[in-house]
């Protein structure tokens, strides 16, 4: 049997929807392919966002720190951190506590010893900026207990 | 493709020289996750650390445990602390590594590999506690220079190779020989490649020691990177600065060994006693060798809060460098008394000594426990600080953690 006209539009516009569906499928395989071959990690959507983030948090400062050393923002952060953090992290110089003799002293060992390049006028303002912001503290011969975190201990 | 491969590879590949340490399945590591890496690697993953250790330094890396993650009788690797002088070498190939004795006073210059190491000479495994020279530097007034060591910079793992006598003996040592010195893989942190970030060693009396080891494992399997892989020498009992990691070559020396860190200040106090702040000459200063006597209370953390009539367990471990540790005794009120610790013997010579109590508070309130040991030789750990010198070596002020009875 023959079908009708009618019929026979209908059926030609099931294929032809049929078509674009195996079309799109196809499209959407053929760039997760792509992406399974060439980019599996999909990097191309993350990379310029890391980098962005990555440039602003370089020299931010927060509450008066400088973000990615950790530094006390004041006169001198940025030549400390040019000159302090190359070789060592800028976390063993905030850890240690030394008046401007005993800072001298330190720069001086790090030229003899470690090749840390002569400093000129910058030496002044790097000591300086140590005095003020990581001072000696009087500890004593014993200091007490601090920042106890209480606990109920269990038998 | 190629190219992006290409940026991957470089930037990876600079990821491991700024971390300096080789990434272990470093291409499944890619996904997604360098650009974060890059800015924060994170020290936990890298040397699988338990969650509370402490970063004192991320570049060289110098990491610490609390005193209560060394409640264990043989620390674990995630529970051990880390000390660097240098960056960790990288691209470690263990298949290919040479161990070289020279130096003035060997009779002939030899080189192993260590499956030669291995299958020339008699194995042996002991149990060995490794201290910084500056663990407790954190505590000295006027400050000493250096990382902020509190408690943790000390470990008693199991630690197995070969004797180094039995080395030298095969290599043969001339009969003016007084000290050895290593030399090892990692590098500087200026990236200067004639320098060494740290190459010392001890006199012969402690090189010929039967614990003093050529080491290829530590706790049972390949030492971790981090403590020296693949080849770490171990001199239990005297600064751990002596037990160098990354070894390649141990030089017999007829004079003291003048490596890196051996002079001027480095790992040396005062010959004679000096006042907090002094300054003191280099030729006054003379090297650390055996630590001195030291214990730490692991258990209970300190904080504990007990009920009155609540009997509290406390245990820990105590070390006297070369010698025994023979008596731990513990006091709740300031020193006034002081009571017997149970404590164990050595598993061997040069291992930490395990002990315990029991405490009933006689009414509530707060207390502090205080630990306190004495070796072989009478002497006892200090309740104060023991004497100041620059560096801020050899603190082994008692330990002591806070307990309220209510």
């Amino acid at each position: 049997m023959k079908p009708s006209s009618n019929e026979y539009q209908k059926l030609l516009r099931k294929a032809e929807r049929l078509a674009y569906v195996a079309l799109l499928t196809l499209l959407l395989s053929l760039c997760l392919m792509y992406f399974r071959v060439y980019d599996p990690s999909f990097s191309v959507f993350e990379e310029k966002h890391a980098e962005i983030e990555g440039h602003i948090e370089e020299d931010k400062i927060e509450n008066g720190i400088h973000l990615s050393t950790g530094f006390v923002d004041d006169v001198g952060l940025m030549t400390v951190v040019n000159n302090c953090t190359n070789c060592h992290s800028s976390k063993l110089v905030i850890q240690n506590r030394m008046n401007a003799d005993r800072w001298n002293a330190t720069i001086k060992w790090m030229q003899e010893t470690q090749n840390l390049w002569e400093l000129g006028d910058n030496q002044k303002v790097i000591v300086a900026y140590l005095v003020k912001n990581y001072p000696p503290i009087d500890k004593g011969r014993r200091e007490g207990l601090k920042n106890i975190v209480w606990y109920e201990l269990k038998n | 493709m190629k190219r992006r491969n290409f940026i991957k590879k470089a930037t990876l590949s600079s990821f491991a020289t700024i971390i300096g340490v080789e990434i272990v399945f470093g291409a499944n590591l890619m996904e997604g996750y360098q650009p974060l890496a890059l800015q924060k690697p994170d020290p936990f993953k890298l040397f699988k650390l338990d969650d509370e250790m402490v970063v004192l330094n991320d570049k060289p890396w110098n990491i610490e445990a609390k005193a209560h993650l060394l409640d264990d009788k043989i620390t674990p690797n995630s529970k051990m602390f880390i000390r660097n002088n240098g960056k960790i070498p990288v691209d470690i190939d263990a298949e290919n590594w040479t161990l070289t004795i020279d130096g003035e006073s060997v009779k002939e210059k030899r080189t192993f590999t260590i499956n030669e190491l291995k299958t020339r000479f008699k194995q042996h495994t002991y149990q060995l506690t490794l201290e910084c020279g500056g663990n407790g530097r954190s505590e000295f007034n006027p400050p000493a220079k250096g990382n902020q060591w509190t408690v943790g910079a000390v470990s008693c793992a199991t630690w197995t190779g070969v004797r180094l006598k039995d080395v030298l003996a095969f290599v043969g040592v001339k009969s003016d020989a007084v000290y050895i010195g290593y030399h090892a893989a990692d590098t500087h942190l200026s990236g200067d490649p004639d320098k060494e970030p740290i190459s010392r060693g001890a006199p012969m009396h402690k090189a010929v020691q039967e614990e003093t080891l050529i080491a290829y494992k530590m706790n049972g399997k390949n030492i971790p990177v981090a403590h020296g892989f693949p080849l770490r020498l171990v001199a239990g009992g005297w600064p751990a600065s002596v037990s160098g990691k990354w070894i390649n070559r141990i030089s017999v020396r007829n004079i003291e060994h003048d490596g890196t860190k051996m002079k001027g200040t480095a790992y040396r106090v005062p010959k004679n006693p000096v006042a907090p702040g002094d300054k003191v000459k280099e030729e006054d200063m003379k090297i650390i060798e055996s630590m001195p006597v030291k214990s730490l209370i692991t258990y209970p953390k300190s904080g504990a809060i007990v009920k009155k009539d609540q009997t509290l367990t406390i245990r820990g471990h105590a070390w006297a460098g070369e010698f025994e540790v023979s008596k731990v005794e513990y006091s709740i009120d300031f020193g006034g008394t002081w009571k017997i610790c149970a404590l164990e013997n050595p598993a061997n010579r040069l291992a930490w000594q395990h002990f315990s109590a029991e405490i009933q508070f006689p009414k509530s309130g707060y207390y502090e426990v205080w630990a306190r040991a004495t070796d072989s030789e009478a002497i006892s750990q200090p309740m104060l600080l023991p004497g100041w010198n620059p560096k801020g070596y050899l603190n082994n002020a008692c330990h002591r953690i806070a307990v309220k009875s209510k």
